[in-house]
């Protein structure tokens, strides 16, 4: 123990992070956002290209309807004001990922202003159209110093949402907690692939600290393009870290644009405030502004699905579930697990508990996360059966398993299964009973180290009825009965 | 008319004149279209940058159904243009031929794609004849400022043809072209039309499609025809306007254009605002203008000259702010990375843009980009981008009020003839005085003619031979009235008794 690390501590000021969030969402249209051209997945280099978004001479934008709906129900998501007239602005700066030499974007008037995710409030929700993609040849694998860089223009023109939060974020945890919130929520809206690897969803994060309690924003430094919630967390951390040692040797932080490297851990400057772009954003004169019509928003709301906030809510609350929250937060956070558990109405709240669980922990990981639950092989019914035939004990929780198994690979009727492989509990009742009578006779040890008071000495008896049964005898059921008979 | 049983001189024929004619049988469109192609190989006056190759019969074959014919090659028949050549300014893309808006930057550029104005135009039988030279891209009111060199007046050679359309304006007072489409973003239409004694209309902005026209000023650039009569022009705007999926500020024109046929002006309305008839106008122009007016009176049409527009005079400095701005934005794609010219290889990435740039613009694109840079740069903004807008609505406004008043605002085109080459080259301000009358309409997005009005007789405008230089009158309207305005013109225009093929070289 360092003693004198601890002494004075009376002095040391504890620092609160001051974080808000800048998410970058790829909405999934077919088309880009101001041409025709099909969005692109991995297609060869700049075949996914028209004049518009190549920037040719004379080539003009066109807004794309279906990014605006996706802009709407973002900003209904998120409980936001629908600019009833918003419009889109050039964002002016060189650089080869921006063919036109300015980005079209949103300034002073975008599509939804103000709104609320849980405990974060968004600043805004403003639509843009994505750069190109920039591979640096050589080394680096940065800009600088490669022998030569390659632009892929496939990706220029995706449309954008730009997502900018109210600096309510305290810590990198809870930055972590609220992006995959806002994943999953993005993800049931229907409006992005949310895929961070794949870049569909992007975020950068406005980072200060100030002294606890303190009301007043010290200077923010902006952590550049982290793509994976690890990757941000970790970032986040770091650059707290990095700010609170600065205060703490009464240096001052300066405003800089920065970028996380996840391999060494360090931060490092991308470029400092003297070196910020003057945008010289004004009007886009090419496009008219956006107005939204009551019909647009009738279309943008009737689009709206549940969200998965009020989905937990709701399995958590609803009294035909009354799920435990966690439970609830599974089902409603992978959109297609809750689908599945609503395909069939539950006759119970304990009916509902049951095929929950076995939904979250016997289907989904065998069906796994490529193809969603209503697309496997096994059928609503097929669960409705055998959480049925749980609870009527007539299969034990081994049965279950072992006919989810099947189900999976083959699909087909739960109650033939059942009654092929045989897996009804034939040892139910009295006659599980007399296997766990016999169990205990040829166990004599066990039983008195169990009447002894260590219930870890149940192993062998468990091990002998599962062995007599085929597994199929349910094991908090067997160890009921040892418990019972052996009157512990 | 055509007198179909004697010779007659196949370029004497205007444009509506020769596509009767072919639909008639009376002449054949190939050799309408190789006689037009030996003048403009012949220009001694730098009109055309390029001009369509010479195709072997039978090499139409090649032309997919539905799509335009390719430069040079005979249309279809049956359409109702009939294969009419037509010169087009060079900041029209066409696919597969040079299109460089005056630039060394795009030197060689040969688009994918052509123009929704030009395909319009050729869907309905244009003859693409060449690509005409004017100020790079589009700024300049003398076409002094092209790459390719400046475009010579055919009434006087040592003078300037106007600008920007320079080239388009000057073919067709040659004779080099029957007409020509050009663009007008504060004048580039109407004023070379006047300075070369021909028609220019500068349509309602949104008429026309943007689509393929390399953009000087977004909100203001509008195609439109030069042509050597209003018949013309209004046959050339039919077969240009719509709504065009492409451009987001297009608009779907009300009514379809028709040819004018109005011999009177009887209960026309012509308002003559003091703000664009007095200061700063030669003598020669006034007076051609001022007897322009007593013939309409003659026609029947009344003058009111108590009609005001008075932010007009503040329209010029709006005009150099706003166009500057957007154009400081649009030509920034100009950046040697993906197309057209490319300098300072090897160096790094700031590098080689500023030396591309340093070497394709010339020096007034340069001046404005930076004077469009500096007036959106932040902190400037509201005190230069901003007020300009507001003096924009204000233009706007006074325009509205004004045709409350009154059916036209009439003027001069421009506040003198044709100035000799190098006059006001070097300076820019004295240049920029060329769009004083033309800009307010060009803010105001309304329809505008310039249609000629005789030669002024002044000692500034004569030429050198005697004869006087083309003076334009300036008809403006409110939005989408152009069917009134080409009849108003066509009155005019008979009554006047311009020959617009006096300069027929
Ligand atoms: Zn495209």
């Amino acid at each position: 123990m360092d003693v004198g690390r601890g002494s004075g501590r009376d002095d040391v000021v504890e620092y609160e992070p001051v974080i808000g969030l800048e998410i970058h969402v790829q909405l999934s249209t077919r088309t880009k956002m101001f041409c025709g051209c099909e969005l692109s997945f991995g297609e060869p280099p700049n075949t996914r290209t028209c004049p518009v978004c190549l920037g040719l001479p004379g080539a003009l934008p066109v807004a794309n309807a279906k990014a605006i709906h996706f802009g709407l129900m973002i900003g209904m998501a998120l409980e936001s004001e629908l600019a009833p007239r918003s419009i889109f602005h050039r964002k002016n700066y060189f650089y080869p990922d921006l063919p036109k030499g300015y980005q079209i974007s949103q300034y002073d008037e975008p599509l939804c202003r103000g709104g609320r995710l849980a405990d974060v409030r968004v600043h805004r929700v403003h639509l843009e159209e994505d750069a190109a993609k920039l591979v640096h040849v050589g080394e680096s694998g940065r800009i600088h110093a490669s022998d030569a860089s390659i632009v892929d223009f496939n990706r220029g023109g995706t449309p954008l949402a730009e997502i900018v939060t109210e600096p309510d974020v305290r810590s990198a945890e809870q930055a972590g907690e609220w992006l995959r919130l806002l994943r999953v929520t993005l993800g049931r809206l229907g409006v992005s692939d949310v895929n961070m690897e794949e870049g569909s969803l992007r975020c950068d994060a406005n980072i200060s600290v100030r002294p606890a309690g303190s009301d007043e924003m010290g200077t923010k430094t902006e952590l550049k393009n982290m793509n994976s919630f690890r990757f941000i967390e970790r970032g986040i951390k770091a650059e707290v870290i990095r700010q609170e040692k600065l205060l703490a040797r009464g240096e001052k932080v300066v405003q800089e644009t920065l970028h996380f490297d996840p391999s060494s851990g360090r931060i490092t400057t991308l470029r400092s405030k003297e070196e910020a772009h003057d945008y010289r954003y004004f009007p886009e004169p090419d496009l008219v502004p956006i107005a939204v019509s009551e019909e647009m928003l009738d279309t943008a709301r009737a689009s709206m699905p549940e969200l998965p906030l009020a989905r937990a809510e709701r399995f958590e609350h609803d009294p035909s579930y009354m799920l435990d929250t966690e439970v609830a937060k599974t089902l409603a956070f992978r959109t297609d697990l809750g689908d599945f558990l609503e395909l069939r109405r539950p006759e119970s709240p304990d009916e509902a508990r049951v095929r929950a669980n076995l939904i979250i922990n016997e289907l989904a990981p065998r069906v796994g996360t490529d193809v969603p639950l209503a697309d496997s092989m096994v059928t609503p019914d097929a669960v409705v059966t055998i959480s049925g035939a749980l609870m009527r004990k007539e299969i034990s929780i081994g049965g279950a398993r072992q006919a989810f198994d099947i189900l999976v690979e083959e699909g087909g009727d739960a109650d033939a299964i059942i009654e092929r492989e045989g897996l009804m509990s034939a040892e139910g009742g009295d006659e599980l009973a007399a296997v766990v009578e016999a169990a205990i006779a040829a166990n004599e040890d066990a039983a008195q180290k169990i009447k002894a008071g260590n219930p870890k000495a149940i192993g062998p008896i468990v091990g002998y009825v599962m062995r007599e049964t085929q597994g199929r005898a349910d094991g908090g059921e067997v160890t009921r009965l040892v418990h019972e008979q052996l009157g512990v | 008319m055509v007198d179909a049983t004697g010779p007659y001189e196949l370029i004497a024929l205007s444009a509506a004149a020769a596509a009767r004619a072919i639909a008639a049988g009376e002449i054949d469109p190939t050799e309408l279209i190789g006689a037009y192609r030996a003048r403009a190989m012949a220009d001694e006056l730098n009109c055309f940058t390029w001009v369509a190759p010479e195709r072997g019969p039978g090499s139409g074959g090649d032309i997919a159904a539905g799509s335009s014919p390719a430069p040079g090659e005979s249309p279809l028949p049956g359409t109702p243009l009939g294969g009419v050549p037509l010169a087009v300014k060079d900041l029209f893309c066409t696919a597969g031929v040079p299109s460089q808006s005056g630039s060394r930057i795009l030197e060689g550029y040969e688009p994918p794609y052509t123009a929704t104005a030009v395909a319009r135009l050729q869907g309905a039988g244009a003859t693409l004849l060449g690509k005409t030279n004017q100020d790079e891209f589009a700024m300049g009111s003398s076409n002094e400022n092209s790459a390719f060199g400046p475009v010579l007046n055919p009434w006087d050679r040592a003078r300037v043809p106007g600008g920007s359309s320079g080239g388009s304006a000057a073919a067709v007072a040659a004779g080099l072209a029957p007409w020509a489409v050009g663009t007008d973003t504060g004048g580039s239409i109407r004023q070379p039309a006047a300075m070369c004694g021909i028609v220019g209309l500068k349509p309602t902005y949104g008429a026309v499609s943007r689509y393929g026209m390399i953009a000087f000023a977004s909100s203001l650039d509008q195609a439109g025809p030069l042509t050597r009569n209003v018949t013309d022009a209004a046959l050339m705007l039919r077969h240009m306007i719509g709504r065009d999926e492409r451009d987001a500020t297009s608009l779907r024109f009300p009514e379809q254009i028709e040819l004018p046929r109005a011999d009177r002006l009887d209960g026309v309305r012509l308002g003559v605002p003091a703000e664009l008839s007095s200061e700063g106008i030669e003598t020669g122009v006034l007076e051609r203008f001022h007897s322009a007016l007593a013939l309409a009176q003659e026609l029947g049409a009344t003058i009111n000259t108590d009609v005001m527009l008075p932010h007009a005079p503040h329209g010029l400095a709006a005009y150099y702010v706003i166009a500057p701005a957007e154009a400081s934005s649009n030509l920034a794609r100009f950046d040697g990375v993906r197309y057209g010219l490319r300098a300072g290889d090897g160096q790094d990435l700031v590098g080689m843009y500023t030396r591309t740039r340093h070497d394709g613009f010339g020096p007034e694109v340069k001046r404005r980009i930076m004077l469009g840079t500096y007036a959106l740069s932040a902190g400037y903004y509201d005190a230069y981008y901003g007020r300009a807008q507001r003096v924009r609505t204000k233009i706007v406004e006074d325009f509205r009020a004004a045709f409350e008043e009154v059916d036209f605002i009439v003027s001069p085109t421009t506040p003198g003839v044709a100035f000799e080459l190098g006059e006001k080259t070097t300076d820019p301000w004295s240049m920029y005085l060329n769009d004083a009358l033309t800009v307010p309409m060009s803010l105001a997005g309304i329809p505008a003619i310039s249609i000629p009005c005789g030669l002024s007789g002044s000692s500034e405008g004569k030429g050198p031979v005697g004869r006087g230089l083309p003076v334009g009158l300036q008809i403006a309207g409110p939005a989408f009235s152009e069917n009134r305005l080409l009849d108003a013109a066509y009155a005019l225009e008979q009554a006047i008794g311009f020959d617009s093929t006096a300069a027929h070289v």
